[in-house]
């Protein structure tokens, strides 16, 4: 389980988030809806433990652990998976490399056995075929020359291969088109599962059609201003976010 | 008799005075005229200052101010040698040739050391080497003992051939300065794999006359992986004849100062000119690759690739010269130098310059510099990646682009292995 209480974070000083307190329970699905510059990224990243946030007061939790006081690749292997907006292309990095890379970190991280190049292979031909992508995609450099399609299916890859217990999906249904959205989102129901949440924030409601969310939650300002069922992510579809954000 | 330890230029000077009627070759009046007027210069000029143009960013004082010794006559005892890349090697210890320790039996062309061969190198030996120059050609030319000699017939592939430099370090500064000569006849090919190993503190200058014939294509990796200690200031001269191809790998990391020099001429049309490399150094090093290349054909294409990796206190320096001729017409010419400092004191000088005086032409050069990209660095962190090992992936991803091309695999593995081992000894360090 997520649990995050009353987290303020600032970016050169200026205060984006003021105050979150969340909930997500393992085993559910929350999804984070926002305008722009509402704080929906910054929370991503103060999460997973990017540089340049800091964290001013609060707590975060997962499974009980201080996550805030981790380092990115400690958060990684108690459990935590970020699903970039923006995913970065390494030239020179083997996308096959770093997969097995990251798999065996987060495994020895957990106290399980590595996997050797065969294993591995095997297990990244079962995992792409799920997400229609093809072995090429293997040999190239990490998300080099990938189409914006690509690079995300590349993620939902990650996550499945590391096998999160709790993921965080930062606008994943950017830059996607439908057929690539379904199938990211088939990666990301497929975890679905006792032992597997998820934290989606998205802008729009159209991803939400495709991974029901349990709850969800409106970001303004650097704050939860609303929370309520699936039926919420319509609501603001139909209403937009000044409704909310005036009645809140 | 007192013998008075001469530092520098004198001491060069001196010794060669002394030794001259010693020398290999010193009954030959062609090679007699040609170190003599090479000692002329060296007189003249002296190691060359910060302020002379293409040493104004690598001071060669410290070389200068040391009094370097002779290699020993005979080194006894086990010598190490680096592991082997190819079946057949030329092995050279303080800048001789060792017969005992090469093995060059049943190849097709001629591979050799020079001192026993100098009868035939008449044509060759000082043929592109420019002693009026640059001052370390004519320190060369004036102290040459031996070097490496290659001669492949006409249409003859050679594969891959070996050069070893070892030096040994007797616990005091010395100094050798190997002349090695390379000519391949018309469509003959090459791949020419050097290791420079060894440790101390020498001074290993040496300086390679390379002649590629027409439809030739010689490629020629090395890896300059001297100890600490040492200086290495390599100068290499290659002419390139129609449809000829010369491509050079240099793989810098190890010396206390590294000078890698290179001056390639493209003489004849359609003839190609490749130079990559990595160079790399930590705490108190100080790497050079300066290359000058000469469009002197219509339709060549050269292409240039390099990566500095700076690490602690210490310097980079690229200078890449491109020169089209007038009659250079439908050259392609392309230059990228891109340097990753680790450190606040690192510091890269890059400085290309490109003199075209041909109308028709194709020239691009471009220059980069950054620290590792914090943003590549956080997305491998965030995958589970310690770190330090995200570190390493970068920085060997950086460096590898730079042998991505070099289609020989012993070579690129070869290559890839001294890049990797720099940086397990950089991060072990750090």
């Amino acid at each position: 389980m997520l649990k995050i209480e009353g987290l303020t974070a600032e970016i050169d000083g200026k205060e984006i988030l003021k105050g979150i307190d969340l909930e997500v329970p393992t085993g559910q699905v929350h999804a984070i809806m926002g305008p722009n510059g509402s704080g929906k990224s910054t929370l991503s990243y103060v999460l997973s433990g990017r540089d340049g946030y800091e964290v001013t007061g609060g707590s975060a939790t997962l499974n009980g652990l201080d996550i805030l006081a981790m380092e990115p690749e400690e958060r990684a292997a108690a459990g935590l998976f970020l699903a970039f907006q923006y995913p970065v292309e390494l030239p020179g990095v083997g996308n096959a490399t770093f997969l097995r890379t990251a798999l065996n970190a987060v495994r020895k991280g957990r106290g399980e056995n590595e996997l050797d190049a065969m294993q591995f292979l095997k297990l990244a031909r079962e995992r792409m075929k799920a997400l229609s992508m093809s072995d090429e995609m293997l040999k190239r450099g990490v998300n080099v020359g990938f189409s914006g399609g690509e690079k995300k299916r590349n993620e939902i890859l990650q996550m499945a291969l590391l096998q999160p217990s709790m993921a965080i999906l930062d606008e994943t249904d950017s830059g996607l088109d439908i057929d690539a959205l379904k199938i990211v989102a088939d990666g990301v129901n497929a975890m679905r599962g006792p032992g597997f949440s998820a934290l989606v924030i998205t802008h729009y409601q159209r991803l939400l059609d495709y991974i029901v969310p349990d709850r969800v939650h409106v970001l303004i300002g650097g704050r939860i201003v609303k929370s309520g069922g699936p039926e919420l992510a319509q609501e603001l579809e139909a209403q937009g976010y000044g409704a909310v954000q005036a009645a809140a | 008799m007192t013998v008075v330890a001469q530092t520098g230029a004198a001491g060069f000077l001196a010794r060669y005075e002394g030794l001259k009627d010693h020398l290999p070759g010193a009954r030959k009046p062609w090679l007699n005229a040609l170190r003599a007027d090479a000692a002329a210069h060296f007189a003249a000029r002296g190691f060359p200052t910060r302020r002379v143009e293409q040493w104004k960013y690598t001071d060669l004082a410290p070389v200068a101010q040391a009094s370097f010794a002779e290699p020993l006559t005979m080194v006894d005892g086990a010598i190490a040698l680096p592991a082997a890349n190819a079946p057949n090697r030329a092995v050279f210890v303080d800048g001789r040739f060792r017969a005992d320790l090469s093995t060059l039996d049943g190849l097709a062309f001629r591979a050799t050391g020079l001192a026993q061969h100098l009868g035939d190198a008449e044509s060759h030996l000082g043929s592109l080497a420019k002693p009026e120059a640059e001052p370390l050609a004519a320190l060369n030319t004036m102290l040459f003992e031996d070097g490496l000699l290659v001669d492949l017939p006409d249409g003859v592939d050679g594969g891959l051939l070996e050069l070893v430099s070892v030096a040994v370090d007797p616990g005091r500064p010395f100094a050798f300065h190997p002349r090695h000569l390379v000519r391949l006849g018309e469509g003959a090919r090459l791949t020419l794999i050097e290791t420079a190993t060894g440790g101390g503190a020498c001074l290993h200058n040496p300086v390679f006359e390379i002649d590629v014939a027409e439809r030739a294509s010689l490629t020629h990796g090395r890896m300059l992986q001297e100890g600490s200690g040492a200086f290495h200031l390599s100068t290499i001269y290659a002419r390139i004849a129609a449809e000829g191809t010369y491509d050079n790998f240099t793989v810098a990391a190890g010396p206390r100062l590294t000078r890698n020099e290179i001056h390639a001429a493209l003489v004849g049309p359609r003839a190609a000119c490749h130079m990559n490399g990595a160079q790399m150094a930590g705490e108190g090093q100080h790497v050079d690759t300066t290359t000058s290349l000469d469009h002197a054909a219509p339709d060549c294409a050269s292409r240039q690739t390099y990566k500095t990796v700076l690490a602690g206190r210490s310097r980079g320096v690229f200078q890449g010269r491109i020169h089209v001729h007038r009659v250079a017409q439908k050259t392609d010419g392309y230059q990228m130098n891109q340097a990753l400092l680790l450190s606040e004191e690192a510091e890269i000088d890059s400085k290309p310059q490109l003199e075209i005086y041909a109308d028709d032409v194709k020239c691009s050069h471009g220059a980069t510099v950054g620290a590792l990209d914090p943003d590549s660095l956080f997305y491998l962190r965030a995958r589970g990646i310690p770190e330090a090992q995200a570190r390493t992936m970068l920085v060997e991803a950086f460096l590898h682009e730079a042998v991505d091309t070099v289609t020989d695999e012993t070579l690129r593995g070869a290559l890839t292995r001294a890049l990797d081992a720099w940086w397990s000894r950089q991060a072990a360090a750090a």
